[in-house]
């Protein structure tokens, strides 16, 4: 069973929480991170439309918090991001859930 | 409680045990500082904070946390933090102290204050506080019943331009005040039957996801738009809640009222308004249509540099769109005419007839808690106390009301020419006065000089400190003090749980030192006590609660009611209406009418604008603005935590992609700011976020990781602190607002070599003074 993270980027402000709460929880030290969020604009694509999306993006040090989850804890990411727009659990229930436009489903590892 | 969280691991009660780490349940709103003041888990072992989380039971953030909490345990546990009382040894500006006790501490600065008094009197006293520190009620108290002086100023902050203007033009038209229902009010949130979420959200000069500002929490408007609220942005720069609006308009720095008013006038002219809601309950509407008649679109399109046809857009879009709350900002506070900037704004939602419904512009009973807490320790004092402060009789809106709250221009004024009065001593707590409160950096610098005896209270040593202080007090963070968080809803404790050494929450420091200079006054024993009084004497709604149920409950949720200008529930006669003369929204404002200034919503132009000052703008043609908020900080604070830094190394300055290709500068090039008043330097930040012709400076900027030392240039307090190009004393007659975010300056790349090097700063994450007897 594969467990994954849901990014919902409709929401996602680039708060830096999920990055911040990471680094915080694994101690990772100045250019260690465990997810880093993506930027993609601010860019005119066309008139009045205006592209500027942030996608938290999990590295290879991501381990899905497996140390938390075993306790009954959520990922540290997806229990302070600001937008609530992260969600855990596994892969096969996270895809149902993919509903709109601006999602992305992440497989990080394997546990 | 989201799924996937153990109930035994986030438990109900208020503290708990995990096997040797304690778990306490709180609310973090200072200090560092903050608006918001979220929920949070403290999890402690040995004495020291160990780890936090989100208190995911909490309705008010739902485990959510930004970054700055995140860093609490690292900023708790910094290693150069002040614990202790420091006695100046030398000079001011050496940065060299010895620690003394909190005893000989408060020894000096009685002996101090009872000097001053005999020989110049107390007025002769100034206080000062930052904004954020749990209210920001404890040194006006403290002078008041206190020192027995009128003269308490937010670090010298311009015609108290933070939210007062705003709120000072709610209480003339709406006779109270009103914040965007966003579903805050009501413990169930989204489920409250009640409840329905906004249609649209009107911000209006504000990027609330990043600022929090006016106690709100940005956030809560991205949860309405989970549940399908679109929005409505009007803002300089492109924002990442602009490029998710329905409509956007990028305005000129300054020109927010003629955009109200072009909006207006379109919605008038077009029957766009809720004409139901504005006949029953609107004074003011003929007068309203006549000011608006001149702001056609194309006149506006003039003034703002917003396209005639968005205006017109826009107008429609409000006209059928439903319920609309209005969430707005700061830089209606910081133009010179904020108060006429407010009124326009709030008529644009007067308009959309989005008043006290749910999901709209809702009048909230218990946001008082600053005047409240203030009235009640100061109403045992003679009218001795409130006459002769300073900046009394020369601003219109200024001349009434008990506060102790002066005006800071008319402080610094009298600091600088000893007129009416001299300034002899100065108590600022958890202030950074001349590095983000005060415009005109060097000239407020220069002022504390003046000032024979400055008390500084705060968590670091700050330019302020080591620049200005005689004495400095070691301040309480969050976990380490008694509070109440009382602004808006809900109610919530703030639990002591760890002492640092000898440092104090800025309520404790403000009883001990009452109970020394005026026992009388300052009843309580402890602070807890005093919260509780204040609690249960709140004059807007008073809280029947003890100490010891708030901190078991954590929060409580006061029932809200909506229509209350249905049921009486708004005046203070009960009848139905608002609580004004009319008992009406007065649009055409009758106290205004009456103290003499405008009663109606204006535009007029800033100060010193390409428009209204065409020989300057020759030599600084960019429009200035200044004051967006960062993730990583609080205005000055955090700037000694490595953590934040390795986020955001340098001060940046956002200046257009086609505007910065013309002037040869590229992204990360450092450029010096430069107009009448000063010249900074900051790293250029080239994007097409931002308006042509604008340049987005960011304020609060020092380095706590370079020398302390005046002749080492005091933190670079002067270097990137883009207060040292805004000014004081340039505010409208009012009395209320601010030129600050309305400059004009030049920018060029720094080719002298004297631009700091490489990408991280050296030092970074530290925050040295010298201490001899350590």
């Amino acid at each position: 069973m594969l467990n994954g993270l849901l990014i919902n980027y409709n929401f996602c402000t680039g708060c830096h929480s999920c990055e911040m709460a990471c680094k915080v929880e694994h101690g990772y030290q100045e250019g260690e991170w465990g997810i880093k969020l993506t930027q993609q604009g601010p860019d005119l694509v066309k008139e009045d439309t205006w592209e500027f999306n942030f996608i938290p993006t999990p590295t290879d040090r991501c381990d899905l918090c497996a140390d938390r989850v075993r306790e009954g804890r959520l990922p540290t990411c997806v229990h302070h991001c600001q937008g609530l727009c992260m969600q855990y659990g596994p892969v096969d229930e996270l895809a149902k859930q993919m509903t709109s436009s601006h999602m992305v489903l992440f497989v990080p590892c394997e546990e | 409680m989201r799924k996937g969280m153990n109930p035994d691991l986030y438990r109900e009660e208020w503290q708990w045990q995990e096997g040797d780490v304690t778990v306490t349940r709180s609310c973090q709103w200072s200090g560092p500082g903050c608006h918001q003041g979220c929920n949070v888990l403290f999890y402690t072992k040995d004495d020291k904070l160990v780890k936090i989380e989100g208190d995911p039971r909490s309705p008010v953030n739902e485990g959510r946390l930004c970054m700055r909490c995140l860093a609490m345990v690292e900023a708790v546990n910094h290693p150069d933090r002040i614990l202790h009382p420091l006695r100046r040894v030398g000079e001011r500006g050496e940065n060299m102290w010895e620690e003394i006790t909190m005893d000989e501490a408060y020894a000096i600065i009685a002996e101090k204050a009872r000097e001053v008094t005999e020989e110049y009197g107390p007025k002769s006293i100034v206080t000062g506080i930052g904004t954020g520190r749990n209210a920001t009620w404890q040194t006006s108290s403290l002078a008041f019943a206190g020192f027995q002086t009128p003269n308490d100023t937010a670090g010298m902050l311009s015609g108290d331009c933070c939210y007062t203007p705003r709120l000072q033009a709610m209480n003339a038209i709406f006779g109270s005040d009103f914040i965007a229902d966003c579903a805050q009010l009501s413990a169930e949130r989204f489920d409250d039957p009640e409840y329905r979420r906004p249609d649209v959200v009107l911000n209006w000069a504000c990027n609330p996801v990043v600022s929090n500002a006016d106690g709100f929490f940005g956030h809560w408007i991205v949860d309405c738009m989970q549940h399908g609220t679109k929005l409505f942005v009007v803002d300089t720069r492109v924002t990442w809640m602009a490029a998710h609006a329905d409509i956007f308009l990028q305005l000129r720095p300054g020109t927010d009222a003629a955009v109200a008013l072009g909006i207006c006038h379109v919605m008038l002219e077009e029957d766009l308004y809720d004409k139901e809601f504005c006949d029953r309950w609107v004074y003011g509407m003929e007068a309203l249509a006549e000011r608006a008649a001149a702001y056609t679109p194309e006149v506006v399109e003039k003034i703002s540099w917003v396209p005639a046809e968005k205006i017109v857009e826009a107008a429609r879009y409000l006209g059928s769109a439903g319920t609309v709350a209005l969430q707005w900002g700061l830089p209606l506070d910081q133009t010179k005419w904020a108060v006429g900037a407010s009124l326009a704004v709030a008529a644009v939602e007067v308009l959309t007839g989005s008043i006290d419904v749910p999901g709209g512009f809702v009048n909230v009973k218990y946001g008082h808690v600053q005047s409240d807490i203030r009235e009640n320790i100061c109403k045992g004092m003679g009218k001795q106390v409130r006459e002769g402060r300073l900046g009394d009789g020369k601003y219109a809106l200024r001349t009434v009301g008990f506060g102790p709250h002066s005006m800071g221009d008319d402080i610094l004024l009298a600091m600088e020419t000893g007129e009416p009065y001299p300034i002899k001593m100065g108590f600022l707590c958890s202030t950074n006065s001349f590095i983000n409160m005060a415009g005109e950096s060097k000239r407020v610098y220069e002022a504390w000089q003046k000032v024979p005896f400055v008390v500084v209270c705060d968590l670091f040593m700050t330019p302020t400190a080591a620049g200005c202080a005689d004495i400095v007090l070691p301040i309480a963070m969050g976990c380490e003090r008694w509070g109440i968080r009382a602004w808006f809803t809900p109610l919530r404790a703030i639990n002591k749980i760890l002492q640092a050494g000898d440092a104090r929450g800025d309520e404790q420091i403000m009883l001990e030192l009452g109970q020394i200079l005026n026992p009388d006054m300052f009843f309580w024993d402890t602070v807890p006590e005093m919260n509780e009084y204040v609690m249960k004497n709140l004059s807007s709604m008073p809280f029947d609660i003890t100490w010891e149920e708030l901190q078991e409950k954590t929060l409580v949720y006061p029932k809200f009611q909506y229509r209350k200008y249905e049921t009486g529930d708004m005046r203070f006669d009960k009848q139905p209406g608002f609580n004004t003369t009319t008992g009406r929204i007065e649009l055409y404002c009758t106290m205004y009418d009456s103290a003499g200034i405008d009663p109606l919503p204006s535009f007029k132009e800033p100060t010193c604008s390409p428009i209204s000052a065409p020989e300057e703008a020759k030599e600084y043609p960019f429009v200035l603005t200044t004051g967006r908020r960062s993730w990583e900080f609080f205005h000055s604070e955090h700037r000694q935590l490595k953590s934040m830094r390795e986020f955001h190394p340098w001060p940046l300055c956002e200046i257009n992609t086609q505007d910065a290709e013309e002037l040869g500068i590229r992204d990360g090039d450092w450029v010096y700011l430069e107009n009448q008043w000063g010249k900074i330097m900051q790293k250029a930040e080239v994007s097409d976020a931002i308006l042509r012709g604008t340049i987005m400076a960011e304020h609060g900027w020092w380095f706590p990781e370079r020398s302390g030392k005046l002749e080492d240039g005091l933190y670079g307090a002067f270097d990137s602190n883009i207060n040292c190009l805004t000014i004081q004393n340039d505010m409208a007659t009012a009395g209320y607002g601010s030129s600050y975010k309305t400059q004009i300056c030049k920018v060029y790349k720094v080719e002298d070599g004297t631009e700091p090097k490489g990408d991280m700063p050296e030092n970074v994450g530290r925050n040295q003074f010298e201490v001899v007897n350590r």
